[in-house]
């Protein structure tokens, strides 16, 4: 069974499934129903028109669930009124479902569990595994989404959904991007790979809608991707950027990301993930990090300062600077950052080290694996002291 | 079967036998620990005995509620408690024998001069589920 073509079917089911009447929440759910069974069943027995089985399969569980109801007859009325699951009509609003499912009045977790399963056709379980928690937690939290989108739990002064959640009034672009970056930060856990299907899910997106932060978005994610099998060693531990064997970086996929990137700049509507894909794309072109152009990188960063004044944006600027301007001007662009920023120490660690000041650069790459938030951080950090500290020793 | 935490201190549990701070290893033998406690672990889920492992950021925050209509009071951390936990690792196996056995083998997990660690963990039963049957 070719998991990617399913996946791609689950929205466009959905989306059939509401213009013959049933509401979102349970449109949803009769396709998850139905998405459960053909994992069950399509390796033994695969169908001849997997779109076509799974709209019958849904269709079904939805009037199975509406008839089960009986206080729902008004629903009934409306269903008897609709025509027989028969050929399926060619229009895809699977757009919609995106804006829907990253609408503003849920919270982040929820719109990433609700993308995932509605959008992106995973199952409620292998979206626990991901984000490692129970599937009976992550059941909750997805109707409890649904529930926000379709009994008017919307915040006030929000968008509200149409009546039924329906796919009408949905958020904005940057709320769906925001849900997507999300995802591809997570990484993966289990055995659903989180930064491909946020790829995937970009790249679906960007092909239906013109947009060039879209783009923007999905050009980092590709190259940031690309450098994903140098990012760790056959240990687990982490390999950092500089020290990273460039020749097993995927070319094609950088190839791709620098072209969406450049005929997104191209329209002069600069925002936040194009610019920090242009640095991302910097790194890609340089073939060995001594060849990296960091003052171009540090100009990037300055877009990115003006466009979001996010202190991140500010530390990593300062990296930048201390490669291109030397460790001293990197430490006086630290210098007036908040220190307790995370990283901000493991950053400093980093400039003293290159400032030839290892005693100090080893006590606090120490105190900055205290400070990591993740262990193959702490893991790394630990060994730059370690190196250091092992260097002094002999 | 019978589950156990296998709890590993920050503070609080008696000085091991090799103890020296893990950014005074070398490199090599930061690695060489880190392959052994993943080793560990998978090992366990080959035999059916891992349920659960999860590591702890050292700093944390004591909260308590204040009375309705108040936001909770935070405090620390508390450099004089006495006890830290930095994470833990809950096993289901067949006897207290065997929870032991297992507790000794991560407890070897090599450290500074590739000698093991000989560290202190601690072994805590769950309470289980009543009986079905009780007489």
């Amino acid at each position: 069974m070719d998991e990617a073509l399913l996946r791609g079917l689950i929205p466009r089911v959905i989306t059939i499934l509401v213009r013959r009447g049933a509401d979102f929440a349970a449109a949803e759910d009769a396709v998850q129903d139905a998405l459960v069974q053909a994992v069950r069943v399509w390796p033994d027995d695969p169908p001849r028109d997997a779109k076509g089985w799974l709209v019958t399969v849904a269709w079904h569980r939805f009037l199975d669930a509406t008839r089960a109801d009986a206080a729902r007859r008004r629903r009934e009325d409306l269903v008897d009124e609709e025509p027989a699951p028969g050929p399926t009509p060619g229009v895809d609003d699977t757009l919609q479902l995106y804006f829907l499912c990253a609408h503003p009045s849920l919270t982040p977790a929820s719109a990433v569990a609700l993308t995932l399963r509605a959008v992106g056709g995973l199952t409620t379980r292998q979206i626990a595994e991901a984000y490692l928690v129970p599937e009976a937690t992550m059941a909750q939290r997805i109707s409890r989404a649904k529930r926000t989108l379709s009994d008017g739990g919307v915040a006030p002064g929000r968008a509200r959904p149409g009546p039924g959640g329906g796919l009408d009034r949905p958020g904005d672009v940057a709320t769906v991007l925001r849900v997507l970056y999300l995802v591809f930060n997570e990484g993966y856990s289990g055995d659903v790979d989180l930064a491909a299907e946020a790829v995937r899910l970009t790249r679906q997106l960007a092909a239906r809608i013109d947009h060039p932060e879209v783009a923007g978005l999905l050009a980092l994610m590709l190259l940031h991707h690309a450098r994903r099998a140098a990012r760790t060693a056959p240990d687990g531990s982490l390999v950092p950027l500089a020290e990273q064997d460039r020749g097993r970086w995927d070319t094609a996929s950088i190839a791709e990301g620098v072209e969406i990137l450049q005929a997104a700049l191209a329209r002069d509507r600069l925002g936040e993930f194009q610019a920090q894909a242009a640095v991302a794309a910097l790194h890609a072109d340089a073939p060995t990090a001594e060849e990296t152009d960091w003052v171009q990188i540090v100009e990037w960063y300055d877009e990115l300062t003006r466009l979001t004044d996010n202190p991140v944006v500010r530390l990593n600027r300062a990296v930048a600077v201390g490669e291109a301007d030397g460790p001293r001007a990197g430490l006086a662009a630290l210098a007036v950052l908040d220190p307790s920023l995370p990283r901000h120490t493991a950053v400093a660690a980093y400039l003293h080290e290159r400032d030839g000041d290892p005693e100090t650069a080893a006590r606090l790459y120490a105190e900055a694996a205290h400070l990591a938030s993740n262990l193959a951080e702490r893991d790394h950090l630990t060994r730059q002291a370690a190196r250091l500290n092992a260097r002094r020793i002999r | 079967m019978a589950k156990y935490l296998l709890l590993k201190h920050y503070r609080g549990a008696p000085a091991a036998v090799n103890d020296v701070p893990m950014e005074k290893w070398t490199p090599e033998e930061i690695s060489a620990h880190v392959r052994y406690m993943r080793d560990f672990a998978t090992r366990l889920e080959g035999t059916g005995e891992f349920v659960d492992g999860q590591a702890l950021a050292p700093g944390g925050t004591f909260v308590r509620y204040d009375g309705e209509g108040r936001p909770p009071v935070t405090d620390g951390p508390f450099a004089e408690t006495k006890d830290l936990i930095a994470g833990w690792m809950v096993i289901d196996v067949d006897s207290y024998e065997r929870a032991l056995e297992l507790a000794g083998e991560l407890s070897a997990a090599p450290g500074a001069g590739g000698e093991p660690i000989h560290e202190w963990l601690e072994l805590r039963p769950f309470l289980t589920e009543p009986p079905t049957v009780t007489e």
